[in-house]
């Protein structure tokens, strides 16, 4: 059976490019960059060369960019590192409601160490208000942390502002932009950004690396001690192959990011405009003010994880925000925090695509989803009782 | 695959789907909230299971555990449907994830409420609810969705 991937908000399959980029660094150069021998300096200029291609790509200097294991260390890294870093100063860290697990539960945790933390609402679209984030500063506020891209529904932040705003009160502004490289145009410079977080396997590397930016001269402690690598902020061998995959990634997601988010743009709408055609859907996020590849929506009366296995037995690959999907059986933070009622947030479904998607797969997904819905609904106890109020 | 072979089985292809418009009994359970919403419908004759038949909104453990039970029920006469419990169920799908062991294992409790409301409506009584609605309620009968908690329980 064909199979047709829109989970790419999960995770990216690796590109043929960045594949090649990394294969000599297994078998060739595999040397320790640490190391002074002909190899190990070979290993070490590609990992330079690939902080360089980071860099690039979100408007740094090579030296700001501290390779990690994934975007999660680099989430931990930057707040708790900073939290620490800067305890003399302040106390407080401004965070939202919709954040990536990495960050709340970082918080939570930092929370339970005696630092304060407020976690901002957000409108119906997922959106935080930057005059919100202006209003909860206090003197001992040390940090901003706000999202790019939100993971699930896809909804775009006011990066920009709200790093001026942490720029004019003189406090640390981090972003996770896991979700946001090789979507959405990035620079840190523009916007004001002190940390921001990246992940290779959204943009088309492996899993087991991503990068912390750092801004020249942020106060900021590691959390991983060993032999000093990445300038002590991040101890242990480098992945070298996996590095190199990642400065690959980041180089073709700012090369090809007009053209790609073009594609994704279409493909996402043509997707999001067919599903809204479907009785009793609603979009979750903002129809214009989201990522170019996310399509997040409700259907009422059923349940996310039937229809997203359903959906899988006729070959398409998609996720839900439904409870009886996640390990802890509890429906999406994210769309209960945009005031959905539990029901419709269980109801939910997560279509991802990536540059590598085509129309044809978009079409074959319209034109199987509504029999699928249909199906469910035929099975649920609500749907009948909906229907009988209607009329 | 976290689900058993005999549980997609169940979930890509459920029997007895549907309603029993003059059915004898109606056991209704879940909660909407958690995502997991159950109706068994029964027709007894001579004491007996003649036919059942469910309506589910709830994930593949929740529509498996529904389809199963029916046709495990369908026959059995009504002292022996009753004692058909979440254990006999998950048994008879080949186990169940341990996750959905409390919160989609719904259907014995819906089948042991449609004889419940069947004996009740002999002896004139209204038919009970399994059901709760709202976050507060359900809370209250056990705490949140999470598999930590208590099940909710049948009032």
């Amino acid at each position: 059976m064909k199979r047709i991937y829109l989970d790419n908000s999960a995770t990216t399959k690796v590109s043929r490019e960045v594949l090649d980029a990394m294969l000599p660094y297994f078998t060739e150069t595999y040397g320790n960059p640490s190391s002074l021998h002909t190899m190990g300096q070979e290993a070490n200029v590609a990992v330079q060369n690939a902080r360089e291609q980071v860099a690039r790509a979100i408007g740094a200097d090579a030296g700001e960019i501290i390779f990690t294991s994934c975007g999660t260390e680099a989430d931990n890294l930057a707040l708790i590192g900073s939290a620490y870093a800067n305890r003399k100063k302040g106390d407080h860290i401004i965070t939202s409601s919709i954040e990536h697990p990495a960050i709340m539960r970082t918080c939570e945790f930092l929370e339970k160490e005696g630092f304060k933390v407020t976690y901002l609402p957000v409108d119906q679209y997922g959106l935080v208000s930057p005059a919100e984030i202006e209003a909860a500063i206090t003197p001992q506020t040390t940090l901003i942390s706000v999202m790019t891209v939100n993971n699930e529904i896809g909804t775009i932040q006011p990066v920009k502002e709200i790093g001026r705003i942490a720029k004019e009160h003189k406090i640390y502004f981090h972003t996770d932009a896991v979700q946001a490289v090789g979507k959405v145009p990035i620079n840190v410079k523009d916007q004001d950004i002190d940390m921001l977080s990246l992940a290779g396997h959204k943009i088309h590397a492996p899993k087991g690396v991503g990068a912390l930016y750092v801004k020249k001269g942020t106060r900021i402690q590691a959390l991983i001690h060993g032999g000093g690598q990445e300038r002590n902020m991040k101890s242990g061998t480098e992945n070298v192959p996996g590095i190199v995959g990642l400065g690959q990634a980041c180089e073709i997601a700012s090369r090809d990011l007009e053209k790609n988010a073009a594609h994704m743009t279409r493909l996402r709408n043509k997707l999001m405009d067919g599903i809204l055609k479907i009785d009793h859907v609603r979009l979750n996020g903002h129809r214009t003010i989201r990522s170019p590849n996310n399509v997040n929506a409700s259907f009422s009366f059923i349940e996310g994880e039937s229809l997203v296995l359903f959906l899988d037995m006729a070959g398409i690959e998609g996720s839900t925000g439904s409870a009886c999907s996640s390990k802890n059986l509890k429906a999406s933070h994210v769309l209960l925090a945009c005031g959905l009622p539990p029901e419709e947030a269980h109801g939910s479904l997560r279509l991802t695509n990536s540059e590598f998607n085509t129309e044809e797969e978009i079409d074959y997904v319209l034109e199987t989803l509504p029999g699928v819905v249909d199906r469910l609904r035929a099975m649920s106890p609500l749907y009948k009782k909906a229907a009988t109020e209607k009329v | 695959m976290m689900y058993s072979p005999k549980v997609m089985q169940h979930f890509s292809n459920p029997q007895n789907v549907g309603e029993i418009p003059d059915a004898d009994g109606v056991g209704e359970v879940g909660n909407p909230v958690c995502g997991d919403l159950m109706t068994i419908y029964i027709k007894v004759k001579d004491d007996k299971l003649e036919d059942i038949k469910f309506k589910t909104f709830g994930c593949a453990a929740a529509i498996a555990t529904s389809s199963i039970i029916t046709t495990m029920a369908r026959g059995m006469t009504l002292d022996q449907a009753e004692n058909i419990s979440r254990n006999d169920v998950a048994k008879e799908l080949g186990g169940l994830p341990p996750q959905k062991m409390h919160c989609s294992n719904l259907a014995a409790d819906a089948l042991k409420l449609a004889i419940e409301n069947y004996r009740r409506k002999l002896q004139g009584l209204p038919p009970r609810t399994g059901v709760t609605e709202g976050e507060e309620e359900h809370e209250a009968d056990g705490g949140s969705c999470s598999p930590d908690e208590k099940p909710v329980q049948l009032k």
